[in-house]
């Protein structure tokens, strides 16, 4: 081949770099530019109704005094009662599955099983919620519910970090454990679980944050959309001080909230739902930050 | 004066046959291990020195499908060590193992070596730190830590961190300290400073060492087997394998001839 001949083939190799690279740009810039129009569009709407006054009153007929206090309550008791339940659970499961099982067709399709649950609609997790904890455990349309139906949602994910945090811990350290007379506990306890404390972290918070915008799962189980009372206070001023009625006091959540109000007619409370996005994308925005620095903080430590 | 007489034996391979799945790993082994003395296992790779190292703390016992055949004896308790009817655990908390790329647990110097009593339920932070000093001057590597205990292990060279490791393995007073290839990830200054730490530590511990390096066998052990596709094709005192091994397999490997 001649030189004039090679340069003419790069020149054509060139030029779908070139068109790749153009075609790559346009498709990042739709992402993003949408992402802020809905961002600028959501801020322009809301940001003038964000005070003290919103975050701490009840919802109303009108618009100007409706506020978010039942909403953002009810969103953070329903996922402490979600974190109580899938971090246990799904942590334990995650390292039985990985330290204790043997490797069977059973585990296999336990896996695969797993891997399947994650990718199942939202509102079928509510209808199994509904027939379990409403109907079968009656626990009524209570924060309890709601709770762990969306500890049932994010559980796969739990336990999939948990398993892929476990899965980057070098064997060498399990044998040197082994080697000086640990038992599987104790190698468990020591090594297993604080090494991959970061990645664990972080898968819970990543389904956390996704429990957070859930709505279908929560309508399903009953979650009430106009709420102008506080579930009962967890700490009490008589013995024994801690009160656990709250988990069986109705509720709503930020998305049931703003779902209320995007469905009505006049303009201000159409303003409202906008602000109430604001503060649950803030909401979300801050527990993925948490995680990303959690991941951060846990690889600085340990490097293998 | 006859050597033979003053020797004694801490554990012996009999008729022992090790499985992985369906592939026969060591056939019919029969080894005696020299109380206090460094016995070394040598060969080319693949050969099993590795596997036949790991039956003494009972490691195939983490994975599945591995079965041992035979007896290794451990004395003076007369136990077979292998036996299924011993935990693993039992015979893992009196022979010690060193790998082959140091191991450090992502903890402080301090707690990487007091592991080992912390498995054992040791609670009294007095008897810890003692044991921990012990063990890091048996390892010496006193010296080089003593003032920073409680930094990471992680930021020790990687000698430094060999040594750990042995320490580690020091702390819970082993009757028998096994080292998988010590010193294959390491430079020639750190290997001759475990070399050395070998040698000072057999006035105190039965060792059993693999080695792909020939040289290292000849300085430090006092017995050495050489293997061959699963089999001990030939044990003796290290000067007679070196000088006039009386199998010409030997021979060829040890002159380099293959390996």
């Amino acid at each position: 081949m001649q030189n004039t001949d090679i340069r003419k083939r790069i020149k054509a190799i060139r030029r779908w770099n070139g068109i790749f690279r153009i075609v790559g740009l346009l498709s990042t810039f739709v992402g993003l530019v949408l992402l802020f129009a809905l961002m600028a569009d959501l801020f322009t709407d809301g940001f003038p109704r964000l005070s003290y006054k919103f975050f701490a009153s009840f919802p109303s007929r009108f618009p100007e005094e409706a506020g978010i206090l039942s909403a953002w309550v009810g969103s953070c008791l329903v996922l402490l009662v979600t974190a109580c339940a899938a971090i246990p659970l799904g942590v334990a499961a995650g390292v039985y599955l990985e330290e204790y099982a043997r490797k069977n067709w059973l585990t296999d399709l336990i896996e695969i099983n797993i891997a399947n649950l994650a990718g199942v609609p939202s509102i079928v997790y509510g209808l199994l919620a509904l027939g379990l904890f409403v109907y079968f455990f009656r626990f009524g349309e209570s924060v309890l519910t709601g709770g762990l139906t969306l500890a049932l949602l994010i559980l796969p994910m739990v336990i999939m970090a948990t398993r892929e945090a476990i899965r980057a811990i070098p064997n060498s350290i399990r044998e040197a454990s082994y080697a000086v007379g640990a038992t599987k506990w104790q190698t468990v306890k020591w090594h297993i679980i604080p090494y991959s404390t970061g990645g664990i972290l972080t898968g819970i918070i990543i389904g956390l944050s996704r429990a957070i915008g859930e709505t279908a799962p929560i309508i399903t189980v009953g979650a009430l959309t106009f709420i102008a009372f506080l579930p009962e206070p967890p700490i009490s001023s008589d013995f024994p001080f801690i009160s656990f009625k709250w988990l069986l006091d109705p509720f709503t959540v930020m998305p049931i909230q703003m779902f209320n109000w995007v469905s009505r007619p006049q303009k201000g409370f159409q303003l409202n739902a906008a602000a109430a996005g604001i503060v649950l994308m803030g909401m979300t925005l801050l527990m993925n930050g948490i995680a990303i620095y959690i991941r951060y903080k846990f690889r600085k430590k340990i490097k293998w | 004066m006859n050597t033979t007489i003053l020797t004694e034996l801490k554990a012996e391979a009999k008729d022992l046959n090790f499985l992985y799945g369906q592939v026969h790993a060591l056939k019919d082994i029969n080894l005696p291990i020299e109380r206090r003395k460094v016995t070394a296992l040598i060969g080319p790779s693949g050969c099993g020195k590795t596997t036949f190292l790991r039956c003494f703390n009972r490691m195939h016992d983490l994975y599945p499908h591995n079965r041992y055949k035979g007896e290794i004896i451990l004395y003076p308790d007369n136990v077979n060590i292998i036996s299924p009817e011993i935990d693993p655990i039992e015979v893992r908390m009196q022979i010690s193992m060193v790998f082959q790329k140091p191991n450090p647990f992502p903890k402080t110097i301090y707690e990487n070596v007091a592991y080992g009593l912390r498995v054992r339920g040791t609670k009294k932070k007095q008897v810890i730190d003692e044991r921990v000093e012990k063990s890091l001057r048996g390892a010496a590597l006193w010296d080089e830590v003593k003032d920073r205990l409680h930094n990471l292990a992680f930021d020790l060279s990687g000698g430094q961190q060999q040594r750990l490791c042995i320490a580690r393995a020091l702390a819970t007073d082993p009757r028998i300290l096994l080292f998988d290839e010590p010193t294959s990830a390491l430079d020639p200054i750190a290997t001759s400073k475990i070399e050395e730490l070998i040698i000072e530590l057999k006035n105190e511990v039965t060792i059993i060492i693999v080695t792909h390096n020939m040289q290292q066998a000849a300085r430090i052990s006092d017995y050495t087997a050489f293997m061959y596709i699963g089999e001990i094709v030939e044990y003796d005192r290290t000067e007679k394998i070196f000088t006039a091994p009386s199998s010409k397999l030997t021979e060829d490997y040890i002159t380099g001839r293959f390996g």
